[in-house]
């Protein structure tokens, strides 16, 4: 009998590493795979290069469980094939295509965990592209993996547990924090109270960070609407209305974002089944209490299955590797299995009242100018894309898509079309689940025109 | 609630050949049902390569292709915008003497039609087109040139729709049946009497044709595209390759489209998706007979279904078996540029029972046990390893 293939796994977050040291316990060798030069994820980013600062500086609170995973990846060495800066750009017919310093590879695989992550979700405010404006996701990961602040005096907006926790990490970081301004009423934050029971550690700390910045001198405005980023040549002030009128506050940064997406390019290109979420807002691959997806030895696990938080990331990785070696006929530990969903079941309460404290302003969609950019690769605009939808009655994303460009760019829709998708439902009074979704398509990200061919992949290639 | 309509004419198909019929038929006052399963102009009309070539096609359609090749200009007035249709040229390249020397028995052949084809030789390729890498000559057409098929099959449709077609969308025809004065077509909860049916369904007008008694030997194909970042303007021209291998045009913003090889359908064959090495194959050609390419990023891939003829003909014409029953399918990867042309010609078929446009070889009893099954097998043959350039 043939040996069978390796597990590969895509990502090196929380979900990735869990996942490929209970594949390693059970005497696998998986592939990893990561787009990042070290493993972590986006949470636990590494620095590029050693910048003198400890992880508590880096991760502060989260700085011990950081430096566990990064060591316990560590450790695993050449028990795993890792693979660091490698983006998977295809799947196709049990095999992965996996682009490495300008070279493509194939390569096959036995069972598939995908534990891609999460970007950031935002809608288009006027000057959201000015220099100076960075996604919350991006003013982390400057300050996580360059050591660097987005600006010296920088507000935060959007809505998201992430808000609070990436201003007070840069207020911790010495950076002048003026302001967070949250797009969700105060009201909505009377939700807490039902996470807290769950979760006091993770509502009390969130809680407390509001409560820090607001001591050190940081404006904290809930209900805030009509964000408008202002500048000439890069961002000079952010303007919104609270409380009946508009404020204005000078900056020179602004850290901006409305929670997160799933990535979820590789399931739809692995053939997952996907279903609207009500609660997600969002089109979301299908998975079991395992992990399982639609397709029979795919796993989903973490943020780019359901978004859900790093603690949720590692407990679903480790749940769906112990799905792959049960389905594999391998033994595992049936036990932890029923553990680690209880666990999960607990965060997804948990995260039905952090989404009700920080909804998404799904009506913002509605009211965006004409002259907003939405599609910042394709330079489409928020008019452009209501005159498509009006002139050829469109009610659908990918049509919206093929008559404007609309997320045909490079960010293949990754970045706008959340956006658009809510613009279409406002205009067409539709639900927003009604719209569709955009349907990926390879490559996940751009790749070289020029790109080379691996030795075994000119093997399979009947040209050569 | 089962909601009836009554009109003149029912088009199955809203892809560019049915929503140009459409557009035509209210034109000549006809009450006219575009009914589409998906969304129209979301299958091989919208998706495709976007060329716009009468260059290379086999000479029996070029009375027909010139037809259309008159329309395109015409775009802004039709259907409200121009598509983004540029009169580019189109140059096929021959990377042989013996390519050379089948472009040159090409352009002696249809002289007649007037495509005004000019030769050229290797160095004038390299002054005129900035074209080098083992390349021996090429023909020039300089009045074909490229279009962008998303919005041009989408604008049809809207066209048809404010001129006052009913179009129906996510709307599948399920059943057709012959009755006294004309048909009747079950589609979801719409029930259509008509008196004509044009059987416009591109890759899947075998089905509608087969429950008229009339099997046609329609395969499905799935030709694969690349699309890189917006670059430099570098490419005037619609490249087409003798004998195939890749085909490119570079659009306005700067964005390069290069098509060859196949995709694979996936388990619903309906749908396909590019297979990897192919696309890694078409990316390898195209960097090395286009410099600005190799420091370019590709940004998307896709593909689309068509429907192929034995012949790579198209079938258009009236059914031999169902009065009322009109063919327009199987255009073989080459009908978008045809497509407002086919329009036309159906929608003087519905009127008047004959077109001014030469469409015999397109009939399709060609396909009928009794017309010379010898051909069609051989013919089936023979197409099989070729690809032509869209
Ligand atoms: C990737 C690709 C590249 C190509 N490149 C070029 C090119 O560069 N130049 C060129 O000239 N040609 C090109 N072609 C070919 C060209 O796109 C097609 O020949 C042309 O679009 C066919 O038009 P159509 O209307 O027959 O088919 P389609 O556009 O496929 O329309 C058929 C429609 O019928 C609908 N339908 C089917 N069954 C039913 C039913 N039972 N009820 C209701 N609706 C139904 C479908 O949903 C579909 O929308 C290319 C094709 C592809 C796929």
């Amino acid at each position: 009998m043939a040996e069978r293939a390796s597990p590969l796994i895509v990502g090196a977050g929380p979900a990735g590493i869990r996942a490929a040291m209970t594949l390693v316990a059970a005497g696998l060798r998986p592939i990893v795979v990561d787009e990042g030069h070290a493993c972590g994820g986006q949470i636990y980013r590494q620095p590029l290069s050693p910048d003198g600062r400890d992880a508590t500086a880096r991760y502060g609170s989260e700085a011990s469980k950081a430096a566990r995973l990064h060591h316990d990846f560590a450790a695993l060495g050449i028990a795993i094939d890792y693979q660091s800066n490698t983006l998977l750009w295809n799947l196709r017919d049990g095999a992965a295509d996996i682009l490495r310093r300008g070279i493509s590879r194939r390569v096959s695989y036995d069972g598939l965990i995908l534990a891609t992550g999460a970007t950031d979700r935002v809608l288009p405010i006027p000057g959201w592209t000015l220099p100076g404006v960075f996604t919350l996701g991006g003013a982390q990961i400057a300050l996580k993996a360059q050591g660097c602040a987005i600006g010296r005096r920088v507000v935060f907006a959007g809505s998201g547990p992430l808000l609070y926790l990436v201003a007070w990490q840069y207020m911790k970081a010495g950076v002048d924090v003026a302001a967070v301004l949250d797009a969700a009423p105060l009201s909505a934050k009377l939700n807490l109270l039902r996470a807290l029971p769950l979760a006091p550690g993770i509502v009390l700390r969130g809680l407390r960070m509001a409560v820090e910045l607001t001591l050190r001198g940081t404006r904290v405005r809930s209900g805030v609407s009509q964000l408008r980023i202002e500048g000439e040549s890069r961002v000079a002030r952010i303007v919104y209305r609270a409380g009946g009128r508009e404020h204005a506050i000078t900056c020179d940064g602004v850290g901006y974002g409305l929670g997160l997406r799933s990535e979820t390019q590789a399931a739809d290109l692995a053939g997952c089944a996907f279903r609207f979420d009500a609660r997600d807002g969002a089109h979301r691959p299908v998975r079991d209490a395992g992990g399982r997806s639609s397709i029979a030895g795919v796993y989903l696990a973490g943020d780019g299955a359901r978004i859900a938080g790093a603690d949720a990331a590692e407990a679903a990785g480790e749940r769906a590797a112990l799905a792959l070696l049960e389905d594999r006929g391998l033994p595992h530990d049936s036990m932890r299995a029923t553990a680690l969903e209880h666990a999960l079941a607990r965060i997804d309460r948990l995260r039905d009242g952090l989404e009700a404290a920080f909804p998404y302003p799904s009506h913002w969609a509605g009211d965006i100018a004409d002259d907003t950019l939405l599609c910042r690769c394709e330079e489409i605009d928020a008019g452009e894309a209501r005159r498509a939808i009006r002139d050829f009655s469109l009610t659908e994303i990918n049509r919206l898509k093929a008559v404007t460009r609309i997320g045909m760019g490079r960010c293949q829709g990754r970045m706008c079309g959340a956006a658009a998708a809510e613009l279409l439902a406002a205009q067409t009074r539709r639900d927003i689940g009604a719209v569709g979704r955009l349907r990926a398509q390879a490559p996940i990200k751009p790749i070289p025109v020029a790109v080379s061919l691996s030795l075994d992949e000119r093997q399979h290639d009947p040209a050569h | 609630m089962t909601r009836r309509i009554d009109c003149d004419v029912a088009i199955v198909g809203g892809g560019l050949v049915g929503s140009s019929a459409a557009l035509a038929l209210r034109g000549m006052g006809f009450s006219v049902t575009l009914l589409d399963k998906g969304f129209c102009g979301a299958q091989a009309s919208g998706v495709n390569y976007g060329g716009v070539r009468r260059q290379g096609r086999p000479p029996e359609q070029l009375p027909l292709s010139q037809r259309a090749h008159a329309i395109w200009p015409r775009l802004a007035q039709l259907i409200g915008i121009d598509g983004e249709f540029l009169r580019s040229g189109h140059l096929k390249l021959a990377r042989s003497p013996a390519d050379m020397a089948s472009l040159e028995r090409y352009a002696v052949e249809v002289a007649p039609f007037g495509l005004a084809l000019e030769l050229i030789g290797h160095n004038q390729l390299h002054e005129r087109f900035g074209i080098a890498g083992g390349v021996v000559g090429g023909s020039f057409c300089p009045g074909d040139g490229h279009a962008n098929p998303r919005l041009v099959a989408t604008a049809f449709a809207a066209a048809a729709r404010r001129a006052g077609a009913e179009v129906l969308e996510n709307t599948e025809v399920t059943g057709a049946t012959r009755t006294f004065e004309g048909f009747a077509l079950e589609a979801g909860d719409v029930a259509i009497r008509t008196r004509t049916v044009i059987n416009s369904a591109g890759a899947w007008a075998d089905g509608l044709a087969r429950a008229f008694d009339e099997p046609v030997p329609l395969e499905r194909t799935y030709p694969s595209m690349i699309v890189t970042e917006p670059l430099d303007l570098f490419l005037g021209v619609n490249i087409g390759i003798e004998g195939g291998g890749i085909y490119a045009r570079q659009v306005t913003r700067g964005n390069v489209v290069v098509g060859g090889e196949r995709a694979a359908p996936l388990a619903d064959p309906d749908y396909s998706r590019p297979r990897s090495d192919g696309v890694l194959a078409i990316m390898q050609r195209a960097s090395e007979l286009f410099g600005p390419l190799r420091h370019a990023q590709a940004i998307r891939f896709w593909s689309g279904t068509e429907a192929t003829m034995p012949d790579r003909n198209p079938v258009i014409g009236p059914s031999a078996t169902t009065p009322g029953l009109i063919h327009a399918f199987g255009f073989s990867g080459a009908g978008f540029q045809i497509a407002p042309g086919v329009g036309e010609v159906l929608a003087e078929l519905v009127r008047d029972g004959e077109t001014s446009t030469p469409i015999v070889p397109f009939a399709i009893t060609r396909f009928s046990p009794a017309s010379q099954p010898g051909d069609a097998s051989q013919a089936a043959m023979t197409t099989g390893s070729k690809e032509t350039s869209p």
